[in-house]
């Protein structure tokens, strides 16, 4: 086999990989080349089958059908044992996973260590084991201080210790799993330069994400899959945005776009307001929601909007300053009066504040309305006519899960907040609370859940949208007020706006010098 | 006062202490390697009193000494494998493995004892391990009857606790050992096998727990009792929190038990005449509360105690 001048230069080959979970299908023969050299970019949405795939490659799962080629020595491909990570390791490849493998309680150096060295070994040969890693250091530019117990690193921290732990194994591939996810824009940045770097000097590296921007800018090539099958590959110089998201999607996405709303009465009203204390207070802080319209608060994160989305929630009491809605004063709030009140809370940690990951779909879907008669008779749940409802609810709204009775911890990102939007939406709220309702979400789910804080709106709703996304806000708000250090800015309509001005107030410039 | 500083500068007096402190020693070295790897191992009363009833038969049916404490080890050894077949491959509850352990290993000790020797009223005694006499080291004054009139097993168990901490965090099987019971997916994920370590370490820490038992019935005293582990496995999963999972400050806390007892012990005699006896028995232990609620609220649990880990699930 070695020699064919089709396998010139390539270290991993994927040959019809298919994994079945039951009935689903994760990965659909699923065929992939990796070269020497080589940055691949792994694209999809949440669930299109991109972890099984390295899963199987790492040896965490075992493939159905199919199987992974490596070349560890850059000669002839050989089969690599399926289901064994030790396998994949010996084979050099290297697996940066989305949650960190890392021992909290070790060193940065033990745990780069651990596994490589014979268990039986009477002692830790550490020293020659720092030579070798500054030296990798110095070369890559991945600088981690080795001697730091790994619990006081930081994010960024941990991915290099985990890409340092392939280097060292003396990797040919390196695989990451939604790298960026847990980094900053500028951390990004580094990580992405540093891949180059190690790509230059030989790495394969295959990297999975479904954000477009850092695939279009960080990657030679492109594989997309799209419900467990591959859809394309093909070199990142002929993609662009758009032909990316839609074979990502499989249909042409359709950018949200707004009509202008029809702005009624004033619906919700914070007077003088001030709550919490400490970076994230609020001070002082004057708001009117209108009905039928979406109000953008912009902002650097920490600035205050969590206080702000716990005083509308009802969680956090003002300390100053009034609350009314629909010109009724509310005084001491309370989570249970304000969704009783017409309040709609999208929460910003869906998955531990949206809903009980324990609890089935249908308890979820329900848990906020559970004293209402349709819920329960004589404090008794009536748990047929909740399982009814969640069924014509995981239709409407398109839940992708199992059943209404599986667990709502086992559903991904997006269809999680599929169920919080349907438990909340389809009460026809009066108030909509939408607290960074598309963070982590793809593109899929995001422009599912555009549309329906838009229809929300077109049917009378006021709703409050606090985003960290600039274009998310243009995109939907019709007014937008910056928040920063806890004040609030006076809220301008968005055609007169643009992402400049927006950005000079989120860093604390008024008004006028924006302008 | 006078009476209580005499008590404390007696060389007779920390002769004792570690002499009671021996058993916990084992015990609570075996509980932290268990614990480190991510397993507790509520087995360990039971595992006592198997070690010590297995410990003392062999030698009664005429193994050696050191022969006795082998067989004690195996035994413990055995209940602790099936500690760690429940607890990781299967991912039961470690608490009810673990008290189902001890109640399984008492009953089985107590009834091979029952079976082998019916009709016995007095328990037979057998030849125990002898004060080691070290020429020189034991004529020292003070330290000599302190430190070096004790049995082989005493400074058995002192060595174990300068091993222990060597393996644990000099040595690559350590490392692997502590990353399990903190992250079993770091150690999956650099190609170990997170069942094997598991399973060895509670297999390991279970034999080492049983020469406590055996230290009872082969160096304490001579002769097997019924109940005569008395909570002294319970003791050393208490220790173990009060140690912060850390062989040396194991050492130290055994030390400090067993010098509460060997001090109650004294200070009944001393005053014992207006005081009921029981309030001097309950010292210890109230003191060992009182030092786990001054420790424990900073310690350091290993992030994976109690969490079973299954292949594959995030």
């Amino acid at each position: 086999m070695a020699g064919l001048a089709q396998d010139a230069g390539v270290v991993l080959r994927l040959d019809g990989i298919t994994k079945r979970f039951g009935a689903l299908t994760a990965n659909g023969d699923v065929s992939l080349d990796l070269k020497r050299g080589e940055i691949l970019a792994l694209l999809g949405e949440n669930g299109a089958g991109k972890t099984t795939l390295m899963n199987i490659l790492f040896g965490h799962y075992v493939a159905d059908e199919g199987r992974v080629m490596v070349s560890p020595d850059g000669t002839g491909l050989s089969e690599l044992e399926p289901g064994s990570p030790h396998a994949a390791l010996q084979a050099g490849i290297g697996m940066v996973h989305q949650h960190f493998t890392l021992a909290e309680n070790l060193s940065a150096l033990d745990n780069i260590l651990l596994g490589t060295e014979r268990l039986a070994a009477l002692s830790s040969s550490r020293a020659p084991a720092r030579r070798k890693l500054e030296e990798l250091m110095a070369r890559s530019g991945l600088t981690v201080s080795l001697d730091a117990r790994i619990s006081q690193l930081s994010v960024g921290e941990k991915q290099r210790v985990e890409i340092l732990k392939a280097l060292y194994r003396d990797a040919r591939v390196l695989v990451l799993d939604e790298p960026t996810a847990v980094l900053t824009p500028q951390e990004s940045d580094t990580l992405f330069a540093t891949l180059k770097k190690l790509a230059d000097d030989g790495l394969g590296i295959i990297f999975i994400s479904h954000k477009l921007a850092e695939v279009l800018a960080s990657s030679h090539r492109v594989a997309v899959l799209r419900g467990g099958r591959k859809v394309a590959d093909l070199p990142t110089a002929e993609c662009d945005r758009r032909k990316l998201a839609e074979l990502m999607v499989g249909h042409a996405i359709v950018e949200t776009m707004r009509s202008p709303g029809s702005p009624g009465a004033p619906l919700f009203v914070l007077n003088k307001a001030s709550a919490g204390h400490g970076r994230d207070a609020l001070r002082d802080v004057d708001l009117t929601l209108r009905s039928g319209e979406i109000l953008g608060i912009a902002g650097v994160s920490g600035n205050g909007q969590t206080t702000l989305a716990r005083v509308i929630s009802g969680l956090e009491p003002l300390t100053h300053g009034s609350m009314t809605l629909e010109g009724k004063a509310i005084g001491q709030a309370s989570a249970r009066a304000m969704i009783d009140n017409g309040l709609a809370r999208i929460p910003e940690d869906r998955h531990h504040d949206g809903i009980v990951g324990a609890m089935s779909v249908s308890e979820n879907l329900a848990i906020e309305s559970i004293r209402k008669p349709e819920n329960q008779r004589l404090g008794l749940l009536r748990f047929s006519a909740m399982r009814e409802r969640a069924r014509n609810l995981i239709k409407a709204y398109d839940i992708r899960c199992q059943s209404e009775d599986s667990p709502a911890r086992l559903l991904s990102g997006g269809n999680i907040q599929k169920i919080v939007l349907a438990r909340t939406l389809e009460t026809v709220p009066k108030v909509v609370l939408a607290a960074q309702p598309s963070r982590g979400l793809d593109v899929g789910a995001t422009s599912d859940v555009h549309k329906r804080l838009l229809a929300a709106r077109d049917r009378g709703a006021g709703v409050i949208l606090i985003s960290e996304d600039l274009d998310e806000l243009m995109r939907l708000s019709d007014r937008i007020a910056v928040i920063h250090r806890g004040h609030l800015s006076e809220a301008d309509p968005s055609d007169t706006l643009d992402r400049g001005s927006l950005g000079l107030r989120m860093a604390g410039h008024n008004a006028e010098d924006a302008a | 006062m006078t009476d209580i500083l005499d008590i404390l500068i007696s060389a007779n007096f920390w002769a004792a202490a570690l002499r009671i402190a021996t058993p916990l020693i084992f015990g609570v070295i075996g509980a932290l390697v268990c614990e480190r790897a991510g397993v507790l191992n509520l087995g360990i009363e039971g595992i006592f009193t198997a070690g010590a009833m297995a410990g003392w038969m062999a030698v009664w049916l005429g193994a050696g000494l050191w022969g006795g404490v082998l067989v004690a080890a195996m035994a413990g050894a055995f209940f602790g494998l099936i500690h760690a077949i429940l607890t990781v491959p299967l991912g039961l509850s470690q608490h009810v493995s673990g008290i189902g352990v001890t109640l399984f290993a008492t009953s089985l000790s107590y009834f091979i004892y029952r079976t082998a020797l019916p009709d016995v009223s007095s328990p037979p005694r057998i030849e125990a391990f002898k004060p080691l006499d070290i020429p020189g080291l034991s004529d020292l004054p003070f330290l000599g009857p302190a430190l070096f009139q004790q049995t082989p097993l005493t400074f058995l168990a002192l060595l174990l606790v300068a091993v222990t901490a060597y393996v644990l965090y000099r040595t690559p099987l350590g490392l692997a050992i502590q990353a399990v019971g903190d992250n079993p997916a770091a150690v999956e994920s650099q190609g170990l096998s997170v069942y094997a370590i598991r399973i060895g370490t509670v297999v390991a820490g279970s034999a080492i727990m049983a020469l406590g038992g055996a230290f009872l019935t082969m160096s304490a005293f001579d002769a097997f009792f019924f109940g005569m582990v008395n909570g002294r496995g319970w003791i050393c999963i208490a220790l173990t929190v009060f140690a912060s999972w850390r062989p040396g400050k194991a050492l130290i806390g055994a030390l400090l038990f067993g010098a509460f007892d060997a001090f109650q012990v004294r200070l009944q005699t001393e005053v014992g005449s207006f005081i009921p006896g029981q309030v001097f028995l309950m010292m210890p232990y109230l003191l060992s509360i009182a030092a786990l609620i001054v420790v424990a609220r900073r310690a350091d649990y290993p992030r994976a105690l109690l969490v079973p880990y299954f292949r594959g699930q995030r």
